[in-house]
């Protein structure tokens, strides 16, 4: 890290005319990305904090595919997204298509694409399932004890949730907070492809400059600034939440899950199952259906009639045509992309750990440590592919691509997620069991196997599922490092929408549900294992 | 213990010595993503000369070249491929190349020798223009545009979707198309009425294809969209049923379309100069040149290499394409995009 840091900012460095920087553009770059920022953040928290509850405290029919399907957007090139988008609310789609007839207009109702609108929608579809898994972790764990102490003492449930419930929340809240907020601050694709030409953030002014103008001057001084924010706004926000840890109660699994009894509660976990389907699945479901249709293009008109259904897509992908070269075989870029998923989360997972386990009781030293671990998630994805390519270009070529360094540099990005969720967590378990269980007789080498693992493995295994995720979704600042031997499947994709063509169209969506599919199953085989982790109870 | 040990290092020794003595017997050509060539034309290469060709795609022109720069003390490769004329007075002031005259050279025409000097050798070209969807102009009685003046005619009011020149090469290509047309001074008003007759601007082709334009798949809003003049042809080919013609045709009235021609050259620095010379020399030659059509969707530049049918039949070649000079492009290129910015961000 420390050498990308160096050749990023060198660059930058002697720059110190400021003549080349267009300040006017900068000004509306930096006013727009925290606006956007901010009411992406704070929709994303509207929609995430009740579904948190509806997670953390009930327990309902689906409850584990709507969990898996809602974090699936994580993965997903933004192009993808875009096309997922367009299949349900473009001109033509089948939402408006839908509308129309029922409502017999002509004109598409739903025009929400190229908008501010459309870039607030996207990232809430892609952050929502971090709040709901770190702070609906968080709720479950929560020891319902409390609560009841207080509603026997008389407390109303309004008062029982401000004053006991959210304090105790706090820490979980605003971790996930600081995590959607990096992501929608440093967000690209999304502003690119759904926000249009008409709205700049940093980040894609950092793109221009490097891309476009070549001016890596430039770059690193808005990399700079972006990083600076980045850094300003986690300081504050764990200022915010101070080095309260509220301490983890070991509980059965599924020990605070209840059935909903209430017609209260069946309505509301009800409409926000639905509102969740809507907002975070819909589009999922839009572009796996995109996939197994296609499109009449010798007879395009508004109907139906023009679809048909066809496995053609899928079996189409594994034929070279062309004989291309630079085809790419689905089950190489599979592998490929499980491949370095799983190395990525094995690294990010056992350096999570320990740097998590390395923070001192020392506040100073801490605050030191978040930063450093912060850093990546505030930095300029283009920055940071910048800033391999300078850190390595020393190094001979045979060992530059070695493929190890792909899972390194996917580590690297995930790193920050996993430490913010694993740290709270590992600074959860009360001191005294750990001496409760010494004078019991376990060996303190056996400690961490018996009772810590056990007592993290919900978080460990929402890390372990974000780690896998950012491997399995990267594009960004990983392609300077990948070799056309290692495909893998976001690369595929892209391939297919470089060029026009129904075909290549309804190969990108197929690879793109290959993608989901593989990385839904991921999940499903990661939560199954947590379950299977022996203890969490005494 | 000891023993293991000297073992094991012995094995790393090997292996990195293993390691490092691969390099002489490749070939490393870094080009952008949209490179793409069939197995038998550079296996048949690779055959002759006894050697591994290695493909290093580094993603857009924009960001190929600038991992050029970045690495020119220390090249990664051989033969740079993919710099096109946006590029290409930057690429020759930052003296990345050794200047080569392959044979074939005296066989391109000389519309394609931007370079004097011979830094870079011209591969192939290709047209940037407006695609119209055939059947939208058909059902609503629309005469096509037939020049840049007639998209701000009322008449086409929200019809076209451009690409932001800033994010995207084509989006570059049009405006460039623009300036060559108007001028300097002019081409801003030009913008201003395009922008009053509500012309959809997203960032890059991929959006402004699939989703905006109702000529393809997407079944977007706008009729037009900026895109290459062999797209057309791309839609018969990459079509998922048996089309008898093409739901596209381009715009090829005067200064509608600009031509982009890409180069390749031989890096300073390589360590097989002899082999590359060879490499590009195999480049012009009519084997490769005729592979390149339907692996890249561009023309080749050698006019003896022959074209299939398909772009013959489904390709509208423009008869005045717009074009401005390489050095000026190079000397204005922010300046023009920072004002057509400002004019567009809001």
């Amino acid at each position: 890290m420390a050498s990308i840091l160096g050749h990023t900012f060198t660059p930058g460095s002697d720059a110190f005319s400021t003549d080349q920087i267009n300040w006017n553009i900068t000004g509306k770059a930096v006013g727009f990305t925290f606006y956007q920022a901010f009411l992406s953040t704070l929709i994303t928290l509207l929609v995430g904090i009740p579904s948190s509850y509806l997670f953390g405290r009930f327990s309902f029919r689906g409850k584990n595919l709507l969990r898996i399907l809602s974090t699936l957007p994580f993965i997903l090139p933004t192009v993808v997204v875009a096309a997922g988008f367009n299949a349900l609310i473009g001109p033509k789609g089948w939402l408006n298509l839908l509308i129309m007839d029922i409502l017999q207009i002509s004109t598409p109702p739903i025009r929400l694409l190229n908008s501010i609108p459309a870039i607030l929608i996207a990232h809430v579809f892609y952050n929502t399932s971090i709040v709901i898994r770190v702070v609906g972790t968080a709720w479950e764990q929560l020891n319902q004890k409390l609560e009841n102490a207080a509603r026997m003492l008389g407390a109303t449930p309004k008062k029982v949730f401000w004053k006991v419930t959210f304090p105790l929340l706090l820490p979980s809240i605003l971790s996930a907070t600081i995590l959607v907020f990096l992501f929608d601050f440093t967000s690209f694709g999304v502003i690119l492809m759904m926000g249009g030409a008409a709205f700049t953030t940093i980040e894609v002014e950092i793109y221009i400059q490097t891309m476009q103008f070549l001016n890596l001057k430039m770059a690193g001084i808005l990399s700079l600034i972006q990083l600076t924010f980045s850094m300003l706004l986690t300081f504050l926000s764990l200022r915010i939440s101070g080095n309260k840890n509220v301490p983890i109660i070991s509980m059965i699994e599924g020990e605070g899950l209840k059935i909903p009894d209430s017609l209260n509660k069946k309505l509301f976990v009800f409409i926000l199952t639905v509102i969740l389907v809507i907002l975070l699945v819909s589009p999922t479901i839009a572009l796996l259906l995109r996939s197994i249709l296609t499109f009449s293009m010798s007879n395009p008109t508004k109907e139906m009639a023009s679809w048909a259904f066809t496995f053609e897509n899928y079996r189409g992908l594994f034929f070279n045509d062309r004989h291309s070269l630079f085809f790419v075989p689905p089950i190489t870029a599979l592998r490929n992309s499980v491949l370095f998923a799983g190395a990525t989360m094995t690294i990010a997972l056992i350096l999570g750990i320990m740097i998590s386990v390395s923070y001192s009781k020392s506040e100073r030293s801490n605050k030191y440590l978040d930063f450093l671990v912060m850093l990546p998630l505030g930095t300029s994805a283009v920055t940071l592919g910048m800033g391999y390519l300078s850190a390595f270009s020393s190094i001979p070529n045979s060992i530059r691509w070695f493929p190890v360094l792909i899972p390194m540099a996917h580590a690297l990005i995930a790193l920050p997620f996993v430490i913010r969720i694993i740290q709270p967590a590992i600074h959860s378990i009360p001191e005294n069991l750990h001496e409760a269980a010494m004078t019991l007789g376990v060996p303190e080498k056996k400690l961490w196997r018996y009772l810590d693992l056990p007592l993290i493995k919900k978080p460990l295994a929402t890390a372990a599922i974000y780690a896998f995720a950012v491997s399995l979704g990267e594009f960004g600042a990983t392609t300077f490092l990948t070799r056309p031997e290692y495909p893998t499947l976001p690369i595929a994709i892209y391939r297919y929408l470089n060029l026009p063509g129904g075909e290549n169209y309804g190969r990108a969506m197929a690879m793109a549900s290959i993608l989901l599919i593989i990385c839904g199953s991921g999940f499903f085989i990661i939560e199954r294992l947590q379950i299977k982790v022996k203890g969490g109870n005494q | 213990m000891n023993r293991k040990k000297s073992i094991l290092i012995m094995i790393i020794g090997v292996l990195l010595i293993a390691a490092c003595s691969r390099e002489p017997t490749s070939l490393v050509v870094m080009t952008h993503d949209s490179f793409a060539i069939s197995e038998e034309t550079i296996a048949a290469f690779e055959e002759e000369n006894n050697i591994d060709v290695v493909f290093l795609p580094s993603g857009d022109a924009g960001s190929t070249l600038n991992r050029a720069i970045l690495t020119k003390e220390t090249p990664i490769a051989d033969i740079l491929y993919g710099v096109d004329n946006t590029f290409l007075s930057r690429a020759i002031d930052e003296d990345l190349f050794d200047a080569y005259i392959p044979p074939l050279l005296n066989e391109i025409p000389d519309s394609f020798k931007l370079d004097d000097q011979n830094r870079v050798v011209p591969i192939d070209y290709g047209d940037v223009c407006i695609n119209y969807d055939k059947q939208f102009f058909r059902e609503n009685n629309l005469e096509i545009p037939s020049s840049l003046d007639n998209l701000t005619d009322p008449k086409y009011a929200n019809l076209l979707v451009v690409e932001n020149p800033a994010t995207s090469s084509p989006g570059l290509a049009f405006m460039l198309a623009t300036i060559a047309e108007y001028g300097e001074e002019r081409y801003s008003r030009y913008w201003r009425e395009l922008k009053e007759n509500g012309a959809v601007i997203v960032n890059d082709w991929e959006t402004a294809y699939y989703t905006n334009f109702s000529g393809s798949v997407g079944q977007g809003a706008q009729p037009m969209v900026v895109s290459y003049g062999t797209s057309p042809a791309a839609e018969v080919i990459f079509a998922e049923e048996e089309l008898s013609e093409s739901p596209t045709a381009s715009l090829v009235g005067k200064n509608m379309c600009f031509r982009q021609i890409e180069f390749a050259g031989i890096l300073k620095g390589s360590k097989n100069r002899a082999l590359a010379e060879k490499f590009i020399d195999f480049m012009l030659s009519t084997q490769f040149q005729e592979d390149i059509p339907l692996n890249m969707f561009v023309f080749p530049v050698n006019q003896n290499a022959h074209i299939p049918q398909e772009f013959l039949d489904y390709i509208q070649i423009p008869d005045h394409p717009a074009a401005v000079d390489t050095d000026e492009i190079a000397e204005n290129r922010e300046v023009w995009i920072e004002a057509w910015r400002e004019l567009m961000l809001q």
